[in-house]
């Protein structure tokens, strides 16, 4: 037993690289991660086959204003609005669970300084969600403009803002979950966790609707759903913030987000 | 070796560690014991950095366990609530930890063995017994070699068989000059595991000695003896310093040892049935010690009619 025991090389030093790899090995042997990235890429490429393929076989539509205004970027697309939810999803439960089981007791003993374990996170998780949904996003477009060009109403990747819109779209999801990792880390618990990242992206929207006159505009573009989709359109609505400036909002709302998440990090008894 | 000086934690209004200095010295097991809801926990949580002291501090191997650049080659801990994510496997579980210091994975493998969980190693850890978790926990604990051990109730949910296990590994590691810090609130199994003894009670300092002085303290040397002649037995022994009470049928002598009233009996010609020297149960001597510092106490009617406690 004393051989044993006292076995094979000691610990090193931990660093920002071995808590990344760690993380990365937390990431991908739970099942619940592989199955939301699965749902994610469902959808994106699901509803890039489903909607181009109902609007093909329906066209043309009989309102003339439909045809004028039809973007098929954003019809081979659509599946962004399910996928957000299977990504934010993974986002939070990338650091709820750990409270949710106690593990981020080991974690913290494994890491005291804590923030190595944030960073980290936010790093494997953007690596691996831009690794997942930029070629899902890619084929759902594909495969979506090749159905649209039997009527030959299709765009390509060439055309201005399609690439930037098809990409964004990818950039988009990945901070729907950067902004759950961060208010998870804020909020340590699953329920509460989602129930604030899914009411801020998608009934907040709905709630600023109801809002009289010019204020449901004026507030609506700021929100982090809309200004962080101002970058997945090519045509973009005339009230929404320009591409990267909403995008850049989105950042700088799941920055806000992560900045006081990372010093109740430190602080907090966990 | 882990130094807590002025140690003190408080929860709103509540004070779950009251000014706690001791030292736990390499070598040897030293028990942390306390009834449930003493701080024991809270100080552990403590000493792995893991809930901030509202005052004093403590240190491991010299410095706050924060501070350490390779913690888990430092210091190994079993934390009491289960700190693993229920859906990963024994084997990521552990993979993921040593990634954080650059254990390799070979060592992941041998912590394994150590605990005998190489069957259910890629098993969900959610789907483990208790006794199963606890394994891995130590295993955890193992995994970067370190100097310091920190295990909060090990042998709970533990058969026998893994009981006496973790006892020969916690003396084997103290053996290598490792310190052990061990907490349990069963006096019987620290005086089987630990030769040191840290005793807590609402968060307070109550006793810090070895185990054996603790039993001898405990024990106050009684002698029971009983004899068909209790009446000529008290007045041969009766004296000074010397007390006889009636217990069940015989009398307890405090004050003689058991050789001394042995040839006492012989010499005045009185039948000795029985001459036995009384250990006091461990467990009352730690609930006695205790007493006045348990934090949740049930009241238990078993005193008959006209008894009292």
């Amino acid at each position: 037993m004393t051989a044993t025991v006292t076995g094979s090389a000691p610990a090193q030093k931990v660093t920002q690289a071995r808590v990344i790899h760690s993380e990365w090995t937390k990431l991908r042997s739970l099942r619940s991660s592989l199955f939301s990235l699965l749902v994610a890429v469902v959808f994106i490429i699901g509803f890039g086959i489903l909607l181009p393929a109902v609007i093909a076989a329906n066209w043309p539509p009989r309102n003339p204003a439909d045809r004028a205004g039809f973007d098929p970027t954003s019809a081979s697309l659509a599946g962004v609005f399910l996928a957000q939810l299977a990504i934010g999803v993974l986002g939070v439960l990338f650091i709820t669970g750990e409270y949710a089981t106690g593990m981020i007791r080991a974690t913290f003993a494994a890491v005291p300084r804590r923030l190595p374990v944030l960073w980290a996170k936010a790093v494997v998780f953007a690596v691996v969600s831009l690794v997942v949904t930029v070629p899902a996003t890619l084929i759902a477009f594909l495969i979506g403009q090749s159905l649209l060009s039997s009527k030959g109403i299709a765009t390509d990747l060439a055309a201005p803002g399609v690439l930037r819109a098809v990409l964004g779209t990818a950039l988009y999801l990945t901070l729907v979950g950067l902004l759950g990792l961060g208010l998870g880390a804020l909020l340590r618990n699953t329920a509460a966790t989602l129930s604030t990242l899914f009411g801020v992206l998608l009934v907040l929207p709905v709630i600023v609707l109801f809002l009289p006159g010019g204020w449901s505009r004026t507030v609506g573009r700021y929100l982090p759903s809309n200004a962080g989709q101002a970058l997945t359109t090519v045509r973009p609505d005339p009230h929404a913030l320009a591409p990267w400036t909403g995008f850049g909002l989105l950042c700088l709302y799941t920055a806000v987000v992560l900045v006081p998440a990372a010093f109740a990090l430190r602080r907090r008894d966990s | 070796m882990i130094e807590a000086h002025g140690l003190t934690k408080r929860y709103g209004d509540k004070l779950a560690v009251d000014d706690l200095s001791f030292t736990v010295r390499p070598g040897t097991v030293t028990g942390f014991l306390g009834p449930n809801g003493a701080g024991k926990s809270t100080t552990m949580r403590m000493i792995l950095g893991l809930d901030a002291p509202t005052s004093g501090s403590v240190t491991v191997n010299g410095k706050p366990y924060r501070e350490h650049t390779a913690p888990l080659h430092e210091v190994g801990a079993l934390l009491e609530a289960r700190a693993v994510h229920t859906g990963r496997s024994a084997y990521n579980h552990l993979l993921a930890l040593a990634q954080t210091s650059g254990i390799p994975r070979r060592r992941v493998g041998e912590v394994i063995e150590i605990v005998g969980l190489q069957d259910v190693a890629r098993k969900r850890a959610g789907a483990f017994s208790l006794g199963m978790g606890q394994r891995l926990g130590i295993a955890t604990a193992l995994l970067g070699n370190p100097q310091t051990l920190v295990l909060d109730e090990p042998v709970n949910g533990l058969d026998p068989e893994g009981i006496r296990w973790i006892r020969e590994l916690l003396k084997s590691l103290a053996d290598q000059g490792r310190t052990v810090f061990v907490s349990s609130h069963l006096m019987s199994e620290m005086a089987q595991t630990a030769e040191h003894l840290i005793v807590v009670g609402r968060g307070r300092l109550i006793a810090d000695t070895s185990v054996e002085q603790f039993i001898a303290d405990a024990s106050g040397n009684v002698v029971r003896v009983r004899t068909p002649a209790p009446d000529a037995m008290r007045s041969l022994l009766a004296g000074p310093d010397v007390v006889i009470t009636d217990v069940d049928g015989a009398l307890h002598v405090t004050g003689l040892s058991s050789d001394q009233i042995g040839t006492a009996a012989a010499g005045a010609g009185l039948t000795l049935l029985e001459l036995a020297p009384q250990q006091a149960s461990l467990e009352q001597a730690f609930m006695d010690l205790t007493h006045d510092s348990v934090e949740y106490e049930g009241v238990t009617s078993t005193a008959g009619p006209g008894e009292q406690q």
